[in-house]
């Protein structure tokens, strides 16, 4: 049953990115990101990451994907025109697209030579307390460092908005 | 396999109360407005309009399905579908009574209880938003694109007053599983005084519950905060170029995130199935004492009858209530449905105020809108997590 479900998001996944990519109109193409989070979403709950997954879709799919979309939205972009290829990356792209998939499998195949399997259900330290817990105790300065960096591009960025004003 | 049928059961029992109470919803809506603008409302389809709600799902169903020319197919024909799902998914995880024993079943009258529970609410009700977008866009029309873009801002706006103030109660429950959260309000003060949250301490969550109740009504995009559908300035915002099934979807969509803004807050702040007050002070007859005080004046109109036909409706209705009453008084059926007795007691109670909130105040201009959520609500709520949060630490 999870692998079934880790297939079926797997490849949603992997055709969303795609999509996003070919698609020419910007909404589509950020649908298409959304897709992406959805089933990423899918695939922490799988591996037992609970609260990952519901912060993934909070925090990606409902606030800063909507984000995207209202500004598309706004600004009304349009599609955009797709230009004809030379045929040098028709003929190399997609092969040295493989290629270099293959070469990233097989370099971390050989950095991590002692790793093992991932077994679905195995687990079991991604509840919303787990996480809290190592934040706020093993994690606790990379997590309030974090806070103040959002806090100062926060301000930044009203500072910058503010100019404009003038 | 026992797990899988009594799943689909309960699912088919929601999905079937859910879409009923969808329906009459939308009668009551029109009949508390009509009474609260001294009107009589749907009056013609069934005694006092009672059948108005199938009248419009015929009506809905056999009209014209209109494609407008020059829309974005696809996302035009995805948009209701996305807004009715999101709105239907929430209800999944709402607990509506405690465990229950039916045919020798233990069964908890709730669909799903996620550990993540409220996460999960908040997460499908941030998707919400990507259904009204699109449709805003999707339509090639200036209005639902205003409505639209409105809306996203709205949504966005308020959904940071409303994961605040949901958080200060998850402080004193100590949970994010709606089911632990409602058994952590059980029990009273003094006898009497029950531990909901809006009074439990060391911090009662009243003013938690004030600022949710106010960006659920902008999340649930109701008056006083309708903006995205204003009818005086945008046609109806973004479902102008809606028609039939679709429109009905997107209806539904806004009366299914009432019902889940409702019990949530419900669930969060009044205790879910909890009763008022003790079973030893006879809450449990609450429900009795309803509907046989409802029979006793069915009963009465019918001896006093202003039309002929009433001499026999009237009374065959009063007899059905007395035998609902008396049901709700076998101890087997008062340890089934009192708790989701309760529940619909608060959730029916909450709607009322969403209904009535829309006949008395006017809509607020959109500036006003967008002012108040980020100068007013967004503090608000943060000052009211942190003395939570403070209260909490000090004290237990």
């Amino acid at each position: 049953m999870d692998v079934i479900l880790f297939l079926a998001f797997a490849a949603i996944a992997v055709v969303c990115a795609v999509s996003l990519v070919v698609q020419t109109h910007p909404i589509s193409s950020a649908l298409s990101l959304i897709g992406v989070m959805g089933s990423l979403a899918v695939l922490y709950l799988l591996l037992g990451a609970e609260f990952i997954a519901m912060a993934q879709v909070i925090v990606y799919a409902g606030a800063i994907m909507v984000l995207f979309v209202f500004v598309i939205m706004l600004l009304n972009a349009g599609a955009e025109s797709k230009k004809g290829r030379s045929l040098a990356v028709q003929l190399v792209g997609v092969p040295g697209f493989f290629g270099l998939l293959a070469l990233l499998a097989y370099s971390i195949l050989r950095l991590f030579p002692n790793a093992k399997m991932v077994r679905f259900g195995g687990f079991t330290g991604g509840t919303a307390k787990n996480v809290g817990q190592a934040l706020f105790t093993r994690y606790l300065l990379p997590f309030e460092v974090t806070s103040v960096l959002i806090l100062i591009a926060i301000i930044g960025a009203i500072v910058l908005a503010s100019k404009e004003m003038d | 396999m026992e797990f899988f049928v009594v799943s689909v059961i309960k699912a088919l029992v929601v999905a079937a109360v859910l879409m009923t109470t969808l329906a009459y919803l939308q009668w009551v809506e029109r009949k508390v407005i009509a009474h609260i603008q001294a009107r009589l409302g749907p009056s013609r389809v069934g005694p006092h309009g009672l059948l108005q709600p199938l009248a419009d799902v015929i009506k809905l169903f056999t009209k014209e399905d209109l494609l407008p020319p020059y829309v974005n197919k696809f996302f035009y024909l995805l948009a209701p579908f996305l807004a009715v799902t999101m709105a239907l998914l929430s209800i999944s995880v709402i607990p509506f009574g405690s465990e229950v024993t039916i045919f020798g079943h233990t069964t908890w009258m709730q669909l799903a209880d996620l550990n993540v529970g409220v996460l999960f609410i908040l997460a499908v009700g941030s998707l919400g938003v990507y259904g009204i977008a699109l449709a805003g866009w999707a339509s090639n029309n200036k209005y639902s694109l205003l409505g639209g873009l409105r809306s996203s801002a709205q949504l966005i706006s308020y959904e940071l007053p409303l994961s605040l103030a949901v958080a200060a109660p998850l402080l004193l429950a100590n949970t994010l599983s709606l089911r632990q959260i409602v058994e952590a309000q059980g029990g009273f003060y003094f006898g009497f005084l029950p531990r909901w949250h809006i009074f439990q301490g060391p911090m009662p969550q009243i003013f938690s519950f004030i600022i949710f109740m106010i960006a659920g009504f902008a999340e649930t995009n109701r008056v006083p905060f309708d903006l995205p559908e204003a009818e005086t300035e945008l046609v109806a915002g973004f479902h102008t170029e809606y028609s039939s099934m679709k429109f009905a979807a997107f209806f539904m969509a806004e009366y299914a995130n009432m019902v889940t803004a409702a019990s949530m807050t419900t669930t969060l702040f009044l205790g879910g199935w909890q009763p008022l007050f003790p079973v030893e002070l006879g809450s449990n007859f609450v429900a009795p004492a309803l509907f046989a005080f409802v029979g006793a004046i069915c009963l009465y109109h019918g001896l006093h009858p202003a039309r002929r036909l009433d001499r026999i409706t009237l009374p065959v209705f009063a007899v059905i209530f007395f035998l609902i009453a008396a049901v709700l008084l076998v101890p087997t059926v008062v340890s089934i449905f009192m708790p989701v007795f309760w529940f619909a007691a608060k959730t029916g109670f909450l709607l009322f105020v969403w209904i009535w909130i829309r006949g008395t105040l006017p809509r607020f201009r959109y500036d006003q809108l967008m002012g108040f959520a980020w100068k007013v609500l967004f503090p608000a709520s943060v000052v009211n997590l942190l003395a939570t949060g403070l209260m909490v630490a000090l004290f237990s």
